[in-house]
């Protein structure tokens, strides 16, 4: 048992590439980390950096209290599951889960009997015989979390590792990857491009971009306080609604495309920084869930704002209608929101001009081609400087 | 119902089977003519009109072949062929995984020097050669040929090697890393199983190529003949003696027939299928 401390690591490839910039990532002993972000942004780069199957530029990195920069991969005591899982496919599963104990030497029996337990945690003692390419991809996946388990490392990396399921045993696979680490309490890396993972997995999120930390916190914190519009877009499907805005004198007012919104006091309290924003132009963000229609709200809303579009599409999701409306405002396409794996239509598809979309009551009365009428809890507003993307906090 | 299929021999009867029975009969032909005059006796060898079957059946032939020494030829020729096969398997392996895999400078140069060795033309280097083995007194003994062959056929199989460890995932051996295998053992143990197709196709094609050699067994081995340049010694200068020639012939060919028939067991195709994704 381990903590996993990352200290400005920095990757630089042979080729002059700086995949990775001063990553700072601390990994409590066990700990769920998801590391997440969009296609290139060097999530797996960081990850074979702790592993030790990459070199690491600059900075430190240390397992418990050691510093193992240069320390090879076989005395790191980690354990790694990969995206292809990598198996040994002349070994049988047994073969594959005992294979690290049979390198360290640890006698016959006791190596089947821990195959065997672990075999049992994951499900899988009938295949215990069977070669790799005798199993279904999600037992193939099960051998190699088997292969990590048995090792009783100090810390589990793990890359993409149900990328290769299809949707519903990836839904079921992520539960119990959850519970196992859970079981083992063991600090563990995980890497994924999938916001929906990061959110439901992780007990803490780091979120990359181009081999930057954007942002590092709780789920639940991300999604409410996104520190950037990168963040903000990434994390949620569908992706939050951002639309280029101009305040009015003394804030009190936004105007997005047309339509001028009444900006209370109650959120100048909250974000005074606002302030300093008046007459000038940012970026005003909203989560299609915190876009009721009027009148279907649960509770009533002091101070609502009102903030209409033209209904273009519904999808009934059963739970829920997304609707897709249009506005005349113009809406921010923040970068990486596209990446995304998204359930129904919604994200990048249809989006296009000032579309947004909102997600509501399944009994909302909505026909297309009508207006309708959303009632906003001004708390709910997120607002972004334009030119850095930064989120206007405080 | 246009599509049934057509039952009983019939259903042979396409072009594709047809040309499929002509090449197997323009190969296979030879070969018959090659066992069945082997059982023939000396005067029905030659017989016109031709014996399509040896009647009688007669073994003077490997009798002959036998006295002539043939035995002796054999040994000479597996020694040779045994050793420079495994020779260049063992360097062949460890070259091809270098090449394949490590971290290496001048990687494209030495391939594209090992492809031009693999073509050179033996007669081009035999007179050297032949001083070499003269001077440091390898004429007439097998490290004679053992070592040349070694070193014409190594390419060939660094070659296939390569291209058969550049097939096999990066992930498996970083994984094998992580678990605790050094190098060596990652080869042996997690690599080296799933390149068997290709130590075998090596094998197959060094062994082949060194057991037919025929102009270096006869410029270095003249006093320790392989089956090639054994069968061509044969008889004198009066006597053609056919029989001998095709008895020595089916005994040579032998091994190699029993070489391909173990290969084709030994290529289990899709060996590595569910190691990686699904
Ligand atoms: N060996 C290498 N040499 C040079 N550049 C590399 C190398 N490996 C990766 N890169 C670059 O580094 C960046 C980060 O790659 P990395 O594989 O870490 O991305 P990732 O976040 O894991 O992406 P994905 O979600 O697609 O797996 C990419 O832009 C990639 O092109
Ligand atoms: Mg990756």
């Amino acid at each position: 048992m381990a903590s996993i401390s990352i200290e400005k690591v920095t990757k630089i490839y042979p080729n002059g590439f700086e995949a990775i910039h001063e990553l700072d990532l601390d990994v409590a002993d066990g700990e769920f980390m998801v590391l997440v972000g969009p296609s290139g942004c060097g999530k797996t780069t960081a990850l074979r950096m702790v592993a030790g199957l990459e070199d690491i530029t600059g900075g430190t990195l240390r397992i418990g209290d050691r510093i193992v920069n240069d320390v090879s991969s076989k005395d790191r005591d980690i354990a790694m599951v990969f995206q292809n899982y990598a198996l040994y496919p002349h070994m049988t599963v047994a073969e594959n889960i005992g294979f690290a104990l049979k390198l360290r030497k640890i006698p016959k029996a006791e190596i089947k009997k821990k195959v065997e337990d672990a075999a049992a945690i994951l499900g899988l003692t009938e295949w215990l015989d069977r070669k790799p390419g005798q199993l279904s991809g999600g037992q193939r996946q099960r051998v190699a979390m088997g292969r990590a388990i048995v090792r009783e490392p100090s810390v589990f990396l793990m890359d993409e590792p149900l990328s290769n399921l299809d949707a519903k045993l990836r839904v079921q696979m992520r539960a119990e990857v959850a519970r196992i680490q859970r079981r083992l309490n063991v600090a563990t890396l995980y890497v994924t491009h999938d916001q929906v993972e990061a959110m439901t997995m992780g007990d803490r999120v780091a979120v990359m971009r181009a081999g930057l930390l954007q942002q590092c916190d709780k789920p639940q914190v991300l999604y409410d306080h996104p520190v950037n519009l990168f963040v903000a877009g990434f994390m949620g499907s569908p992706a939050m609604n951002l639309f280029d805005a101009t305040l009015g004198e003394g804030a009190a007012t936004a105007l997005v495309g047309s339509q001028k919104l009444e900006l209370p006091s109650s959120l100048h309290a909250i974000r005074p920084a606002l302030k300093s924003y008046a007459n000038r132009p940012v970026i005003i963000g909203i989560r299609p869930e915190d876009l009721p229609v009027a009148g279907d709200e649960p509770a009533a809303i002091d101070e609502a704002v009102y903030f209409e579009g033209d209904v273009e599409l519904v999808e009934a999701l059963g739970s829920e209608l997304l609707v897709h409306f249009t506005t005349d405002a113009h809406r921010v396409e923040a970068e990486g929101a596209k990446d995304a794996d998204s359930e129904g239509l919604s994200a990048g598809a249809l989006t296009k001009g000032g579309e947004g979309v909102a997600r509501v009551e399944p009994r909302s009365q909505l026909v297309v081609g009508r207006r309708v009428r959303f009632r906003i809890d001004p708390a709910r507003f997120h607002f972004f400087d334009p030119a850095s993307g930064l989120s206007i906090t405080s | 119902m246009r599509n049934r299929a057509r039952h009983g021999w019939r259903r042979w009867i396409n072009g594709p089977y047809i040309g499929a029975a002509l090449i197997a009969l323009f190969i296979l032909l030879p070969m018959y003519w090659m066992l069945a005059s082997s059982f023939k006796s000396q005067s029905n060898v030659g017989a016109y009109p031709p014996q399509y079957f040896p009647v009688p059946i007669s073994t003077s032939g490997y009798h002959a072949a036998f006295a002539d020494g043939f035995g002796g030829f054999v040994v000479n020729s597996l020694v040779v062929a045994c050793c420079s096969t495994a020779l260049v398997l063992f360097l062949g392996v460890f070259a091809g995984y270098a090449l394949g895999r490590l971290p290496m400078r001048g990687k494209y140069p030495i391939m594209v020097s090992l492809l031009m060795i693999s073509v050179f033309p033996e007669i081009a280097v035999i007179a050297p050669l032949y001083l070499v083995m003269r001077d440091i007194g390898w004429l007439n003994s097998y490290q004679g040929l053992i070592f040349p062959y070694t070193a014409f056929n190594l390419p060939f199989a660094v070659w296939i090697l390569r291209n058969y460890f550049l097939g096999i995932s990066m992930s498996m051996e970083e994984s094998a890393r992580i678990d605790g295998a050094g190098p060596l053992r990652t080869l042996v143990t997690v690599v080296l199983p799933q390149v068997t197709p290709g130590v075998f196709t090596a094998g197959v094609f060094t062994f082949t190529a060194c057991w037919t050699e025929f102009l270096m067994a006869l410029s270095f081995d003249f006093g320790k003949k392989t089956i090639p340049v054994g069968i061509a010694s044969f008889g004198s200068q009066f006597t053609v003696p056919y029989g001998a020639y095709f008895a020595a012939s089916v005994i040579a060919v032998v091994p190699i027939a029993i070489l391909v028939l173990v290969f084709r067991k030994a290529v289990v195709s899709g060996l590595t299928s569910g190691a990686v994704k699904g």
